[in-house]
């Protein structure tokens, strides 16, 4: 289930060009005074290494440095009125003087003016940083080749860890993202059970990691260096554990360390990640290491986001597909089966009751629809040893 | 003597209290709006999960038409009857309204029957509230709307007593244009209920 | 019925020896709240003051005394609140270098969700509520409110559903989801235990009382304005009254469903918000929303109205613009149901739909920059009284413009992306609650509380909590501001190495809500001393700070009845204008009042649906149907009962206005 139309293709030709030049020399000024007021700390936020990043820092800015135009006035008048008006003060006093049109007129105008250029900005500015939308630069004066094409990451929240996809490398990662410096990436973006949100303050800003949705994000990084990530919305027990590490690397360095994790045997490599592997690491845990897989099953995050890793299960796009067509009638209604949950309320064993019969027979119950393109008595494709974590059998109640 | 003129002009010095039931009307306008925001928020979840099926069954497996057919009479004609009782009662026949009255509670009886009976078969057949988010929103807009005509109907049950102990009082009178207003008011919604719900169901 | 829990009985539900918390903390304020309770249900019945308690407060009708029941509500839920936040900040500041702080994560997550919960929910709207259930019907001229009996009831039931709050504390657990709860993580499959069910029932019962308030004072502003109060002379705060009352009627209902619906998910195993199934969490966080935007209007839309009352009466001067402050809050009423997917710009809705929002959301900022004008110039050429209330309010003004320019920063959906969810988020809307509301409340406390009880509160102490809170809060948030530019995001419970340099501002802030601490200390003193020393504070001319609005035209506190005679009105500020006219009060020519009559049907109601959601969270079914049946079975019972009003006697009335006529005679001859 993509979540997303298409982007605005009119805006896509104007980048941050289309910004009118005063803001930009604005916003450069601005980014000067914030930082020398904050660098005691570094504000990455402020001072990230990636160009969308930093487009939305002189953002931040310009829209301040536009609203303090009309704050800095009014608080200055707050606190002049106040003392000038003091009782003790005797100052002028008119108890009747309540109206002035020309002055309703100014401070009805005044904050009007700056929401219109404020929200002039918006609207550029919304479309040309839409996460969704191809950058359009390498960074400020470096266009973009002809030829360039984005490295493609897919990334899944899951309970309480990132896994990073590499469908074009074929490898996968468990809490270490490395990237190319000066190369656009596309982020593909899920999760297996709740709502988080991915974001790697240096690199752009957030966009949250949905089960059964995919939001995208695009963006390049420009500087080598390790910068954090992680997620931005809180999902459960082990949320403040939910970091990773961000890489950003130059080509060549990639290229090595791509071969590294494919080629497997580092401390940190577990292997393939195939069904059972994935159904495993999908399994809750906090803290987790560092874990580099040297290859991916085919299809994984399709799998992922349509919730049907787990064999037996009904593809949603598979299931919306058929509700489109109306739905499998009466017969569907039977096309069960269930799952249990331990006492943390996450799956573990699966025996399949189908139907109703799920409902009633056991207390932590939950349903899923089944795949119906599993033929009846045919073997899944999971080894012995996961058993107990994936389907237990096929499916045996044919459909009625 | 341009104070007392004062004082009549700033207070109100022969004030007469207003009336029992002065801002009654109003605010059951106001709560039936705020009612009414219920119904459309349901009606909304009807039209964002109405299509999901879940791999199931979809209207058209699942709705007797004719069935709901007879049940939109039954309420369209209790609302009538409630009609003909809000008439009598204006007449001051307070046999003619206990008699409509009690007419309205067999249709709103005969409504509810026909939607449990509806409901039983469906969940019989395992097309529970739990099969898929289409029947979730089903289940919920017609159950939230059978539960506000039982309590209709319980407070019918009420007025009956109390028009039969107290008679045809101003308290009375205005208890039942109260629940004349609640009566019509589950009508009009039935209706989108009937139209959005079960005729564009089958349709689609 | 689907029993979703292993050890569910048919006698007990859920509810097992395991629901009794074994963490010390919990244990620990478990003891000390059944003590305290003990000793205060021992101390009322020694002094016998239960019958005084009924028959005067808990059944009574009065919209005084129910305003001041709110109040003390609010005032109790926010020393809870507000423990919470003093718990939040030193697990934070804490949690640093390796350490794990002092609560866990199960712990931890449920201090969160509860302040955030308790804060809104259990403090500003009760809060805000008193404050228009006191104020409304005094300022129109009116008696009591439309309908005296449901504000009773609406009273309750605000207190069931914080009952229900406090008792998660100590019988099971509160939700551990953060304050919206948003699906999937609140749904049965990830959020298995009873914590989820106690927020979504104390917000149901709870939010009956909040509509049916509504309603309630809706109906009374149309129907109840004292004769010649024209629409466009009612005074402020009534306006801004009247906006959050539609907006609740308008908004409450969009809560309630969207809660039974996740309720029905996680009894019935419904598929709403579910992943599977065809479910959509997308839904819930759009219609939560679609109530939590213009819920924040709600709050702050009468302490608009305060702070307009307060600038005009101490500045003795009419309120500049008064026309175009109406209509300021009307279009802030109306835009705010326009703005609600600012809150999730993050989720991907796509650039125009983005920018649509974002830009509704800077629209709201027109008419309340216009509303800070028309204060601004209400001060200009006026005479400035700085008593507390004031300096609550020039305090507000200068602290909510900062807030209000962070909320703008973050409704350019581009900025959001990299402001979304920090803990700069926290800091501007806390900006906004506690320098708008919150100070708003406090402000209106100092103000009416003369006019409440018939003396004022000790300036001193006033003074010392107004220090401590002011400069408190910007200690304590202004790290946070920063700590948003460095990439820290909110409800993190521990810091991995890579925070160490941060340390430092949690410690600033945790001092800085040390402070505020030491403010609301300073509070409590000030209530203390005040009733301690109310016969030197007493006021006895009804209108202590020169008041403008109908209000202060009666005596302090005001009698049952609130007028004698109806005022009639002529112009905005009707006792200003009443006092300029050298208008004479009539005494005598007095005639029988009607009023309402007390009832137990409000508290008795509320209590039985408070049992019941309590069955409901821990699915003991028998008892909840017999509540429901229970409740069914009262409010029938309650509708026999036809004689709810009553007569003042005229004797009484001139008895009790004589007394005032001396009362004002001898505070002339004292002033001469």
């Amino acid at each position: 289930m993509s979540y997303r139309g298409c982007s605005m293709s009119l805006l896509r030709a104007g980048a941050m060009s289309t910004q009118p030049t005063l803001l930009r020399h604005a916003s450069r000024l601005g980014s000067l005074v914030s930082l020398a007021s904050l660098s005691a700390c570094s504000p990455v936020v402020l001072n990230p290494a990636g160009d969308i990043a930093k487009q939305e820092a002189s953002l931040v800015v310009t829209a301040t440095l536009l609203m303090l135009i009309i704050i800095v006035p009014v608080m200055a008048l707050t606190v002049y009125f106040a003392w000038k008006y003091r009782e003790k003060a005797g100052a002028r006093y008119e108890p009747e003087w309540h109206h002035s049109t020309q002055l309703e007129l100014v401070i009805w105008a005044a904050p009007l003016m700056i929401i219109i250029a404020l929200g002039s900005l918006t609207w550029v500015t919304t479309h040309t940083l839409d996460p969704f939308r191809p950058v359009s630069r390498i960074a400020e004066g470096k266009p973009l080749a002809a030829d360039a094409k984005p490295l493609e990451v897919q990334v899944v929240a899951l309970d309480w860890k990132w896994l990073f996809i590499y469908p074009e490398q074929k490898i996968a990662t468990v809490n270490e993202l490395a990237l190319p410096v000066d190369r656009p990436v596309h982020f593909s973006i899920s999760a297996s059970s709740v709502m988080n949100s991915f974001y790697v303050p240096a690199l752009a800003g957030q966009i949250y990691a949905m089960p059964a949705m995919t939001s995208e994000l695009n963006a390049v990084l420009n500087k080598t260096g390790t910068f954090d990530g992680f997620s931005a919305n809180y999902s459960g027990s082990g949320f403040s554990h939910m970091r990773f590490k961000t890489h950003g690397m130059t080509d060549a360095d990639f290229d090595q360390w791509v071969a590294n994790v494919a080629k497997g045997g580092d401390k940190d490599s577990a292997g393939a990640l195939d069904t059972v592997a994935y159904l495993q690491l999908e399994q809750p845990s906090e803290k987790e290491p560092v874990r580099h897989f040297t290859a991916v099953a085919d299809g994984l995050f399709d799998k992922i986001v349509n919730l049907c890793v787990r064999p037996g299960k009904m593809c949603l796009k598979d299931m919306m597909a058929l509700d489109a067509r109306g739905g499998t009638g009466k017969a569907g209604i039977f096309n069960v089966a269930a799952l249990t949950y331990d006492k943390n309320g996450r799956e573990t064993t699966i025996p399949v009751i189908p139907g109703r019969g799920g409902q009633q027979a056991d207390a932590r119950t939950k349903a899923f629809v089944r795949a119906i393109c599993v033929p009846d008595g045919v073997k899944t494709p999971v080894p012995a040893d996961a058993a107990k974590l994936s389907l237990a059998s096929p499916a045996r109640t044919p459909l009625s | 003597m341009a104070s007392t003129n004062l004082t009549e002009q700033y207070y109100d010095l022969h004030e007469h209290a207003h009336p029992d039931g002065y801002s009654t009307t109003l605010g059951f306008w106001i709560y039936l709006m705020s009612d009414c925001l219920i119904f459309g928020m349901l009606f909304a979840t009807f039209a964002v999960l109405g299509g999901n099926y879940a791999g199931g069954p979809a209207p058209k497996d699942l709705f007797e038409l004719p069935l709901v057919a007879v049940n939109t009479s039954l309420l369209l004609f209790s609302s009538i009857t409630y009609g003909f009782a809000m008439i009598a009662m204006q007449n001051g026949s307070k046999k003619g309204l206990i008699g409509w009255l009690i007419l309205t509670l067999c249709f709103g009886l005969g409504f509810l029957s026909i939607e449990l009976y509806e409901f039983h078969n469906l969940i019989e057949e395992g097309a529970g509230p739990q099969r898929s988010a289409f029947l979730s929103a089903f289940f919920t807009l017609v159950g939230t709307h059978g539960l506000h005509v039982t309590f209709g109907s319980i407070w019918l049950v009420t007025l009956l007593f109390q028009v039969g102990k107290h008679g045809l009082t101003e308290a009375n009178k205005r208890r039942l244009s109260c629940l004349s207003l609640f009566w019509h008011f589950l009508d009009v919604v039935w209706i989108g209920v009937f139209t959005f719900v079960y005729l564009m169901g089958v349709l689609r | 019925m689907i029993p979703t829990h292993s050890h569910w009985t048919p006698l007990l539900g859920r509810l097992g020896p395991d629901a009794i918390p074994t963490e010390p903390i919990v244990l620990a304020t478990f003891a000390a709240v059944t003590l305290g309770g003990i000793a205060l249900v021992g101390a009322l019945t020694y002094f016998r003051l239960w019958s005084y308690l009924w028959k005067e407060w808990f059944t009574s009708v009065d919209h005084k005394k129910i305003g001041i029941m709110y109040m003390v509500l609010g005032l109790v839920m926010f020393l809870r609140g507000f423990a919470d936040a003093i718990m939040i900040r030193s697990q934070q500041a804490l949690g640093f270098g390796g350490s794990d702080g002092y609560l866990n994560s199960h712990h931890f997550d449920q201090v969160f969700t509860a302040h955030g919960v308790i804060m809104i929910f259990f403090v500003a709207m009760p809060f805000v509520t008193g404050l228009m259930n006191y104020v409304v019907p005094l300022q129109i001229g009116a008696r009591d409110v439309s309908f005296p009996f449901l504000n009773n009831f609406s009273f309750w039931m605000t207190a069931g559903g914080a009952v229900l709050v406090m008792l998660s504390l100590f019988v099971g657990e509160f939700a551990r989801t953060g304050w919206l709860a948003y699906p999937p993580l609140s749904e049965l499959a990830y959020s298995p235990d009873v914590g989820v069910d106690y927020y979504v029932w104390s917000l149901q019962v709870a939010g009956v009382g909040t509509t049916l308030s509504g309603v309630n004072l809706i109906a009374t502003i149309i129907k109840l304005r004292a004769p010649g109060m024209g629409l466009m002379k009612m005074p402020v705060f009534t306006w801004t009254a009247l906006v959050t009352n539609i907006l609740i009627v308008a908004v409450f209902p969009v809560l309630t469903v969207v809660l039974a619906l996740l309720g029905l998910d996680r009894v019935f195993h419904t598929n709403f918000f579910t992943n599977d199934f065809g479910g959509s969490p997308m839904l819930y966080v759009n219609l939560i929303w679609i109530w939590g935007h213009p819920e924040v209007y709600i709050l702050v839309l009468p302490v608009f109205g305060v702070y307009s009352e307060i600038v005009s009466t101490f500045c003795s001067k009419r309120l500049f613009g008064y026309t175009s402050m109406v209509y300021a809050t009307c279009v802030i009423g109306i835009l705010s149901y326009s703005v609600w997917l600012h809150h999730f710009f993050t989720m991907g809705s796509g650039a125009s739909v983005n920018s649509f929002f974002g830009i509704t959301t800077m629209v709201i900022s027109i008419p309340t920059g216009a509303k800070l004008f028309n204060w601004l110039f209400t001060m200009f050429r006026g005479r400035i009284r700085f008593e507390l209330p004031m300096m609550w309010t020039v305090a507000f003004m200068l602290t909510f413009t900062i807030g209000g320019m962070t909320g703008v920063m973050m409704a350019v959906p581009a900025a959001d992306f990299v402001l979304h969810n920090s803990v700069f988020l926290i800091a501007h809307f806390h900006n906004v609650i506690i320098g708008g509301v919150v100070w708003g409340v406090f402000a209106a406390i100092n103000y009416w509380w003369p006019k409440a009880f018939g003396f004022k509160l000790n300036e001193f102490w006033g003074k010392v909590s107004f220090w401590c809170w002011v400069p408190g809060f910007w200690i304590a948030f202004t790290p946070l501001y920063m700590l948003g530019f460095m990439g820290v995001t909110r409800r993190m419970r521990v810091f991995d190495a890579s925070f160490d340099a941060m340390r430092i501002y949690y410690w600033v802030a945790l001092f800085g809500a040390l402070l505020i601490a030491a403010g609301i200390g300073a509070m409590l003193v000030q209530f203390a001393v005040s009733i301690w020393k109310r016969e030197e504070y007493k006021d006895e001319s009804g209108d202590i700070w020169g008041g403008r609005t109908l209000e202060w035209a009666t005596s302090s506190p005001p009698p049952e009845y609130n007028f004698a005679f109806t005022p009639k009105v002529h112009d905005i500020d009707a006792w200003a204008d009443m006092k300029a006219k050298g208008v004479a009060r009539p005494v005598d020519g007095f005639q029988d009042i009607y009023m309402p009559q007390g009832t137990w049907a409000g508290i008795v109601l509320a209590g039985l649906s408070t049992v019941c959601g309590f069955a409901l969270i821990w699915q003991v079914w028998w008892l909840a149907v017999v509540m429901l049946v229970g409740i069914v079975g009262t409010a029938i019972f309650h509708t026999f009962n036809y004689n709810r009003t009553f007569y003042i006697k005229a004797d009484h009335v001139a008895e009790v206005e004589a007394a005032r006529t001396a009362q004002l005679a001898a505070l002339e001859k004292g002033a001469a």
